[in-house]
Parts: C-alpha cells; structure tokens; sequence
C-alpha cells in the first residue's frame, strides 16, 4: 500500500517532447513507472522512447486511447494553469504539475476550479511523487530512497532528497514521498496529505518538511493534535531567512507577523511533534 | 516586484480611476515648469520605493512654480531609508475633506484576492489595521468571478460613503480590480482615496506590486523596475537566473533548491556561523551558471569561506564541479572552501574536483561544521 500512486498508476506526460520531458520520462520509464502516453499539441501521431510510448495531441484523446489516469506537467510556466485545465477536464484523477514560476493569478484560478472536481492536483513548483519500489511521478531521484514505513511530505524538492537520502543511510525507507510544492497557492497542502498517510496501513510514521511563509505548518499541527494516532517528526527551514525577503521559493517569505520558522515550530512541538534541528537529525527522531 | 507611485496611478488611470494632473521631474528646472503649467498649489512628492517618505520629509506643499522648485532641489538627491531621490512626481494639490483607504491583495489562506476599505485612510492606516482592526471592511474576489457590482455597493454602505459618491466609487473600487487584475498585480492601493471639498473622489496617491512570476506577459511593467532598491550583485543574480539575496555573515552559500538552501543558512548559524548569503543556482544548473554564482559570492568582501552544498536530482554534480573549476580559473579565489556532493553524478564530480584545492565533506552537519571552524580561522 501507499498513497496517490502504485505500481497501477497509467501515467501521462504533459510536454513530454520538451527537453525536461523528455528526460525525465526517461528516469520515470527506468524507474518502472508505467508511462502510458504523452501530449504535446502538434506532435500527436509521433513515439518517444524508443517507439514505447506514444504522443498525442491532447490529453483528452490522450486518456481515451491509454486509458491514463494520472499526469505529470513538466510545460512552460506561462501554459501551466491551461495544461492543468485540460487534464482536470479530460478527468484525470491525479495530476503533478512540475513546472516553477506559474503566476500566482493563474494558480488561484485553478485552485477555484479544482475544489469544485474531484480531481487531486499536487503542485505547481514540486518534484512530485515517489512510492519506492513501485511508481515515481516526476524528478525526485529514484536511488535515493528504499521502500519502508515512513510517509513523508515537503513542501521542498532537494531538501526532500535529502531527508530521504539520509533516512536510506540508516537503512529506513518510505511508504510514499510527497512533494507538494513550495507556491503561496497551491493544489494539496499538509493536511490532506496526513489524512491520507493517518489512513494508509502501510505508513506507519510520518516526517514533514515545512518552511517559511503562510500557516500551512500551523494547521497541520492542529490536525496532528486532534486528528492523527501515528507519529510525526518535522523540520522546518527558513529559521535564520530575514523577514519580507523571497527565499527562492515565492511562498517562502516571512510577511508582517506571520509565516516564521518559530511560529510554526512552536504550534508543531505544542502538538506533540518532534522538530528535528537539522533535516540529519530526522532518522533518529524517527527510530 | 514594486512600481513607483507615478507608475501605480498611471496604471490605474488607464482603468478610469481619476488622479490629479501631474508629471514627473528629475531636476528643480523641470519641477518649476511642470508647478507653473499646472497652476496654483502644486506637491511635490520623492518617488522612491519606502514607505515613510512624508515623514522623512521627502512630501512638500507648493504654493508658487518658485517654491516648486525650491523643494524638487532639496528633495532630489535626499537619502530616504537608504534610497536616493532621483525623480519628483509633480502633482495639482487638492483640498481634502477626508481620506479612504482603498488596496487589493491576495489572501494567501483563502486563495483568493481581498478588497479592503477604510473610512480612516491616510498615512495612519498600519496603525488604524492594529488598533481597530474593525474599521477595515474586507471583501473576497472569487477569482473565477471577478468582483462584483454588490460587492462596491456593500462596501460603500459600510465604510458610509455618502450616497451621491456610490457611483464615482464603483467605477474607481472597478477599475482598480481590473487594474490589480489585468496587471498580475500581488497589491494594488489608493492611500488615499480623497473626498475633495468639491465632494468629488480622488486617488493622490498609489502604490502597486507586480507578480515577478506573471512579467513574461507584461512586458511594459517589466520595463519599470528600478535596480535601485537591489544590491547590483541581486541584479546580476536575477539576471542569471539565480535566486540570490545578500546576508551580513561570513560563510558564502551555494546550494540547488530554495529549501535546502535556507536549511543550509540555518544549519550554519546552528553550528556557530553566519551565512553571507541565501543562493539557489536551481534544477538543471550547467556550468556557465554555477561560475556566475561563485562569482557573485566571491564579489561580497565579507566572505571568509564558501559552502557548497549540492544534492543532485536535475542538477548533475559533474556539471557543477566544472563550474566550480571554471570559476576557480577566472576569479582565482583566495577565501577556502568546502564542498559537499551528492546525488546524481556526484562521484564524477568529486573525481574532477579531487585536484583542486578543497575541503570535502560527506553530510550536510559536517560540511557547516568544517566551514565554520575554516572561517574562524580566517
């Protein structure tokens, strides 16, 4: 078990003939990801990967002939928000949006449409989704993580890697990584992706990457307290980031009085959660 | 990224929100033919990118083209927060009855754009939101919808505008959506919106700031950035595409992805040190770019020793020994430094690294530790 994505994930790559695309449909057909198609406007009728896996003109076209159920965006930021309109329309139950930098005008808009669908959407700015062993939707590096027991979400790619990495040297794996992105808005957040690892039978721990910027942190402490049985160590960067400054991540900015590293961590360690000094320190947190 | 308030107003005009007759000078000659095509009682207003310039003395009142004059040449060239004036805007003075705050923002928890109105606008207006937190009307813009005519009547009753202005504030609450909207705007504000003793509304002053993510597609806002409110070495960051910010520590930082280059600044101070910087060279960074990176570190005299940190996914850890190597050849650094690589193609790269002249390190906490004890040293 696992969550979002398993070995039965029928995956579709939105600008799949694009450099990254490309490449990265690559790590994730290596990986054992059942890539099923690809879709860029104008090059529908062609295959990539050797002839394995071919491109269509839309998505919709796309998953009536595959079968898809899932899509990984790796698209230019300025067709990000219209890329994710076209998979929530042709009803793909997951979709992965990669892409860095989408306006955060067309993120609100997306996020107005999505809550009112069924579809789940993860990102934008994310590395994506990885069940070690079975299925891995977008660019965290596959070697860096085993199977195991520990759920983990982020809000950040490579220190990500780096918990997953360091979890490995103490031979502890993870049931799913989730990355959720590092934008002010969003289309998963903390909360939903706890509730889904509290249900999983096969997540037995939960380890949570947060950062500076918003409250997202500050709520899932509340749902730790109130809502969640099964353990959870945190970290969160940005303690020494000075106020009003954009660290990289255009959610990552501490506004008047609200979104610091000691808010949070202080709502997290009220709730019962360990808060690990440095992301090395996770492991043993977790044991 | 911020605009100036000539700019914002500009902008908002274009939406139909009225503003005073004025122009932009950059010398006291220039502010005097502006006060005298004008007429009457003119002020002159500092642009720079601070709040507080009323305060610091960069507003005054004119009653003459002479008296104009007098005050673009004191406030041009003036230190405002550590900001020089270099432009005055030139505007026709009002009589003012009272004064409305009117600004648009996003609400990052409920996703969506806020409109938020006073009756007590003016310069107080941070403290008015503190104090009486009340006295600050909020309405959300569903962004699918956009705001609606019920909205600005709601708004009006509430702060209690007087009903013979409803219709002027529809058009200016309207415009300045469609302005915030159009623009990609993160705030469009009128502090404040005036009611003239003629009983008529006007936005004498405005402020916006552009979504940095959304410049691609206005090209014309992209064009009125002003490098004055960044260090030059943000600048040239920015435009190499790296996402750099300038700290007052000593132990440079060069790391791949935002997250882990803020744990990076931590795990430093955690260990006893200061970072001289927030830098994220992104996925995917080749050669030519990591070297642009070394080079704006380098460029910081306070830098004692440079942290590498890189955990390759996209980035490949060959690509970013070369471009360590690259920059070592051009700049001919003489500060230490300690480099950490793992990931992808990171033994290839420890291998093309191994002759040069460096500490390595093999986590995260050993690598902070070896460049604080080296920059303690220094």
């Amino acid at each position: 078990m696992s969550i979002l994505v398993n070995k039965d994930t029928r995956l579709l790559v939105q600008g799949i003939t694009g450099n990254e695309g490309l490449f990265h449909t690559q790590q994730m057909v290596s990986y054992g990801t059942n890539v099923v198609a690809g879709v860029t406007p104008g090059k529908g009728g062609e295959w990539v990967m050797d002839g394995k896996v071919p491109v269509f003109d839309s998505v919709k076209i796309a998953a009536e002939a595959t079968g898809a159920n899932a899509s990984v965006i790796f698209v230019p930021a300025r067709f990000a928000a219209d890329a994710i309109f076209e998979a929530a329309d042709a009803g793909l139950e997951l979709i992965v949006c990669i892409t860095e930098g989408v306006p955060v005008k067309d993120m609100m808009r997306v996020r107005a449409y999505i809550d009112q669908i069924e579809t789940r959407l993860l990102g934008p700015n994310c590395p994506g989704i990885l069940t070690p062993g079975e299925s891995k939707v977008g660019i965290i590096p596959g070697n860096i993580a085993i199977p195991g027991n520990v759920g983990a979400v982020s809000r950040s790619g490579t220190l990500t890697y780096e918990v997953l990495y360091a979890l490995k040297q103490k031979n502890m794996g993870a049931s799913t990584c989730v990355g959720i992105g590092g934008d002010p808005v969003n289309g998963t957040n903390f909360i939903d992706v706890l509730s889904m690892f509290e249900e999983d039978p096969a997540t037995d721990k939960v380890v949570m990457l947060g950062e500076i910027g918003g409250t997202d942190e500050e709520k899932a402490a509340e749902f730790i307290a109130t809502k969640m049985t099964k353990p959870v160590a945190a970290f969160i960067a940005g303690q020494t980031a000075p106020p009003g400054k954009r660290m990289g991540h255009a959610g990552a900015i501490i506004q008047s009085g609200s979104g610091a590293a000691a808010d949070k961590i202080k709502a997290l360690e009220e709730a019962g959660v360990r808060v690990a000094k440095h992301p090395e320190e996770l492991p043993d947190m977790l044991g | 990224m911020k605009i100036h308030e000539y700019q914002s107003k500009r902008v908002f005009a274009e939406y139909g929100v009225p503003i005073p007759k004025g122009k932009v000078a950059v010398s006291p000659k220039e502010a005097y033919a502006i006060a005298k095509d004008l007429g009457g009682k003119t002020i002159i207003k500092s642009q720079v990118l601070v709040g507080g310039r009323g305060k610091a003395g960069g507003v005054k009142l004119a009653n003459s083209p002479e008296e104009a004059e007098k005050h673009a040449g004191n406030i041009l060239g003036m230190d405002i927060k550590g900001l020089t004036v270099r432009k005055v805007l030139v505007d026709e003075a009002s009589n003012i009855k009272s004064e409305i705050y009117l600004g648009i923002t996003n609400d990052r928890e409920k996703r969506m754009p806020v409109m938020m109105v006073s009756a007590e606008g003016g310069v107080e207006i941070e403290e008015v939101a503190r104090v009486t937190p009340e006295k600050i009307i909020k309405m959300h813009i569903n962004p699918l919808l956009g705001l609606q005519g019920y909205q600005i009547r709601d708004i009006a009753a509430s702060i209690e505008l007087p009903r013979k202005n409803w219709k002027e504030f529809g058009v200016i609450a309207n415009g300045l959506w469609k302005a915030y909207n159009s623009s990609d705007a993160t705030l469009a504000e009128i502090n404040p919106l005036i009611i003239t003793e003629e009983e008529s509304l006007l936005a004498v002053d405005g402020k916006m700031l552009i979504d940095d993510s959304a410049l691609f597609r206005h090209p014309d806002l992209a064009e009125m950035r002003d490098l004055d409110t960044e260090a030059e070495s943000e600048t040239i960051a920015r435009e190499n595409d790296l996402a750099y910010i300038q700290l007052d520590g000593e132990i440079g930082c060069m790391v791949n992805g935002a997250g882990l280059a803020m744990t990076t600044m931590d795990i430093v101070t955690l260990f006893g040190g200061t970072a001289a910087n927030f830098l994220d060279i992104g996925g995917g960074a080749n050669a030519e770019k990591v070297s642009a990176a070394f080079r704006i570190i380098l460029s910081d005299p306070k830098v004692k020793v440079v942290l590498i940190n890189i955990f390759g996914g996209i980035t490949r850890g060959d690509e970013v020994a070369k471009g360590i190597l690259q920059a070592i050849e051009e700049v001919k650094p003489e500060v230490p430094m300690v480099v950490r690589l793992v990931g992808t193609n990171a033994e290839e790269g420890r291998a093309l690294l191994a002759d040069a002249d460096m500490i390595t390190a093999e986590t995260l906490a050993e690598a902070a530790e070896k460049a604080v004890a080296v920059a303690k040293e220094a």
